[in-house]
C-alpha cells in the first residue's frame, strides 16, 4: 500500500501554490526541516521567514503580512503553533480575522519518541473554540494537497492539521476536497464510523474486516472539524443509527465532541468517542502508542461491536 | 570536592567523558534523540553534577538540594547520563531511553523520574522554573541552596526567556546562575543565519546579569566561573559558555544535522572508540 506522510504531501503543495500565487509568503520557527516547509523555502527563499524559536512572533509577524496583503503559511509542530502561540493566535489573527494559515505538523500522539510534551492532543480542540478560525485535518497525501489549495482559497484564519508518520494514501487525484464537507467512503447501515486525519485510514480497515462479519458500517472522512458537516452527520445518525468517532486528539472537545453536539441537538442516537482520554502522551514509537492507548483497528472493532448492543 | 586542583579537575574531566559514552550509547540503544546539543553541555553538567551542587540520590527531595534545570530538554540524555552515573538510578536503565513505559522520556519528566527537578522540553519555560525556583528559596530564608539553568543559543530566541531574565535581575536573584550553551547552532543551520540572537553577553548585560565569557568544554573555566557567581551578591549571574555541538565526536562537531539525530550502530561503535582514546580536553 502506497504511504506518504502528510506533513511531506504539505511541503510539495506549498511549492506547487508558491508557483501559481506570488503572494504566498512562508513562516516557520526553526522546524523548516520537520514540517517540510523548507521544500518552498529552498525555491521561494525570498518569500520564506524563518522567525527562530519565536512561535509568538512568528504568528505576530504572519498577522502583520496578512495585513498587508500577503497569504502567510505559518508552520511549527502542532503543540507549539497552537499552544505556545495561542493568544497571539488568538487576539491578533481570528480576532482580526486575518487571512493567516495556519499549517502546524506533528500532531498527535504519532509524533513518537520526543514523547508527551511534545504530542499536541488538544490542538483541535483549542482552535475549534476561537470564532473565525477554520480547522481541517486531512486524512492522507492527496487530500492534503487539495486541502492545502483550498485553505488558499477560503478566506480568513484556517488551522491545517498534519502528522508526522507515512499513512496509507486513501484517495486518488479523482477526490474533489471542499472544506466543510464531509466525504462518505463507505456505504453502510449498521453504524457509522467518522474520522479524520490519520484515523480514516483505520477506520476503513476496520469497516472491511466488520463486513467479513457481517456487520455493515459505513465510514465519513470529516476532514472539516470546524465548520463541520452537520447535514452529513444528521443524516449519518438518521441513517444508521449509531455512530462511532475516532481520532488521533483528546475525546473532549474534537472531532467526538463536535460530532456529539450536533447529533444532540438534531438526531439523538448512540454514540462513542475514541480518541485519546484526557491524558498526556508518551515517548515510544507512533505504532506502539496508537496500539497502547487504544486507538488500533481492532479497538475500532471491537467498540463498533458495542456500539451496535447499544442501538 | 569544592576546590579547584588538578586532580578535582581531571576527576572532573573523567566523569563528563563518562557522560558523552552514555548519551553515545543510549541514543544508539534508542534510535533517535539529540545528540549534538546533549554532547555540547557534557562538561557543564558534568561540572554542576560532580564538583558544584549538593545533591543526594539517597534522599533526592531533600529541602535544601541545589536545583538544576535543563531548560533546553531536549538534551536529555546528558541529565540522564548525569542523574545515572550520580546514582540516581542504575546505569543500564539509560538503555530504555524513550522506549515505550520507560521513566526516560525523549523530554525530562519531573512526574516519572526523580532527580529531574523541572518538565522541560518546551524551549524557553525552564528558564522561567528556574526564576520561580529562586523566588521560593528566597522566601525559605536566605542561602540554602542555589539554582542553576542551562539553556540553548536557539532556546533564547524565544521571548519568553527574556522575560525571565529580566523578572530575575528585578528580583536581584544572586542564588540563580544560568548557563548559556553557545554552541551557535540551532535546528535550520547556524543561528547567525536562522535568527541572530548576538551579541549574547551585551544582552545578558543589558538584561542586569553578572555576565561571564567561558571557553564551555574547558573545566577549570566552568568551575572558576561557578565561584564567581557565588561570591557575586545582589544580581543573577550567566555563564556564557562557547560550546562545541557535537564535541567529542568526530563526526558530530559543528554540524547542525546531527541536531536531533542519533547514531546508527557503526557511528555508535566509533564515537564509542573516539571517546575511549581521546583525552576529552578543549
Ligand atoms: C517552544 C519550542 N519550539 C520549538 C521546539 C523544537 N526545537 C527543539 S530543539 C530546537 C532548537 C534549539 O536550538 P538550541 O537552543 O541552540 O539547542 P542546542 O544547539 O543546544 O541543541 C527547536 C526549535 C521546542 N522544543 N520548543
Ligand atoms: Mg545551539
Amino acid at each position: 500500500m502506497e504511504k506518504q506522510a502528510t506533513r511531506d504531501a504539505y511541503g510539495k503543495a506549498l511549492v506547487e501554490l508558491g508557483r501559481k500565487y506570488g503572494d504566498v509568503v512562508v513562516l516557520d520557527a526553526d522546524l523548516s526541516k520537520s514540517t517540510k516547509t523548507a521544500d518552498f523555502a529552498k525555491v521561494f527563499p525570498d518569500r520564506f521567514i524563518n522567525a527562530g524559536v519565536a512561535e509568538q512572533n512568528m504568528m505576530g509577524m504572519a498577522a502583520g503580512l496578512a495585513a498587508s496583503g500577503k497569504v502567510p503559511f505559518a508552520s511549527s509542530f502542532a503543540i507549539f503553533a497552537t499552544g505556545r502561540a495561542f493568544e497571539i493566535v488568538r487576539n491578533s489573527l481570528a480576532y482580526a480575522n486575518l487571512n493567516v494559515k495556519i499549517c502546524a505538523t506533528h500532531a498527535g500522539l504519532t509524533v513518537g519518541e520526543d514523547g508527551g510534551s511534545h504530542q499536541s492532543v488538544e490542538d483541535l480542540a483549542i482552535m475549534r473554540c476561537v470564532p473565525n478560525i477554520t480547522v481541517v485535518a486531512p486524512a492522507d497525501g492527496v487530500s492534503t494537497r487539495q486541502a492545502v489549495a483550498a485553505v488558499y482559497h477560503h478566506p480568513g484564519p484556517v488551522y491545517l492539521r498534519l502528522g508526522r508518520p507515512a499513512v496509507p494514501v486513501i484517495y486518488d487525484e479523482s477526490l474533489s476536497f471542499r472544506i466543510g464537507r464531509g466525504i462518505v467512503l463507505r456505504a453502510g447501515k449498521d453504524a457509522t464510523l467518522i474520522g479524520c486525519g490519520i484515523m480514516v485510514a483505520k477506520c476503513l480497515e476496520a469497516a472491511d474486516r466488520l463486513r467479513a462479519e457481517g456487520i455493515d458500517v459505513s465510514v465519513v472522512d470529516m476532514h472539516t472539524i470546524k465548520p463541520i458537516d452537520r447535514d452529513l452527520i444528521a443524516r449519518k445518525a438518521h441513517e444508521t443509527g449509531a455512530i462511532l468517532t475516532v481520532e488521533e486528539h483528546s475525546v473532549l472537545g474534537g472531532l467526538g465532541g463536535a460530532v456529539c453536539e450536533v447529533v444532540c441537538e438534531q438526531f439523538p442516537v448512540p454514540v462513542m468517542r475514541m480518541g485519546i482520554n484526557d491524558q498526556f502522551g508518551q515517548s515510544g514509537t507512533p505504532d506502539d502508542l496508537l496500539e497502547y492507548y487504544g486507538l488500533s483497528v481492532a479497538m475500532i472493532m471491537a467498540n463498533t461491536r458495542i456500539l451496535l448492543s447499544k442501538k | 570536592m569544592r576546590e579547584i586542583t588538578e586532580s578535582t579537575i581531571h576527576a572532573v574531566e573523567t566523569k563528563a567523558r563518562s557522560l558523552r559514552r552514555h548519551i553515545i550509547s543510549m541514543l544508539g540503544e534508542a534510535g533517535s534523540g539529540h545528540s549534538g546539543g546533549s554532547l555540547s553541555a557534557a562538561d557543564i553538567v558534568a561540572c554542576l553534577y560532580f564538583w558544584e551542587m549538593n545533591v543526594d540520590p539517597h534522599e533526592p527531595h531533600k529541602p535544601d538540594r541545589d536545583r538544576f534545570v535543563l531548560s533546553k530538554g531536549h538534551a536529555a540524555p546528558v541529565l540522564y547520563a548525569a542523574l545515572a552515573e550520580k546514582g540516581f538510578f542504575p546505569v543500564i536503565e539509560l538503555d530504555s531511553l524513550r522506549k515505550l513505559g520507560s521513566r526516560l522520556q525523549g523530554h525530562p519528566d519531573m512526574n516519572k523520574l526523580s532527580g529531574v527537578e523541572a518538565s522541560t522540553g518546551s524551549l524557553g519555560q525552564g528558564i522561567s522554573w528556574a526564576v520561580g525556583m529562586a523566588l521560593a528559596e528566597r522566601m525559605n530564608g536566605p542561602d540554602r541552596y542555589r539554582i542553576y539553568a542551562l539553556l540553548g543559543d536557539g532556546e533564547i530566541e524565544e521571548g519568553l526567556v527574556w522575560e525571565a531574565l529580566m523578572a530575575a535581575a528585578h528580583y536581584k536573584l544572586d542564588n540563580l546562575t544560568a548557563f548559556l550553551d553557545h554552541n551557535r547552532l540551532q535546528i535550520d543551520g547556524p543561528i547567525a543565519e536562522v535568527m541572530s540572537p548576538e551579541p549574547v553577553a551585551d544582552k545578558f548585560r543589558a538584561f542586569g546579569w553578572e555576565t561571564l565569557v567561558i571557553d564551555g568544554h574547558d573545566i577549570s573555566q566552568i568551575m572558576q566561573a561557578l565561584e564567581l557567581a557565588r561570591s557575586t551578591t545582589g544580581r543573577p549571574t550567566a555563564i556564557i559558555a562557547d560550546t562545541v555541538k557535537g564535541k567529542g565526536c568526530s563526526f558530530m562537531e559543528n554540524k547542525a544535522e546531527w541536531h536531533g539525530t542519533a547514531p546508527n550502530r557503526e557511528q555508535t561503535i566509533q564515537a564509542l572508540e573516539e571517546l575511549e582514546v581521546s583525552p576529552q580536553r578543549a
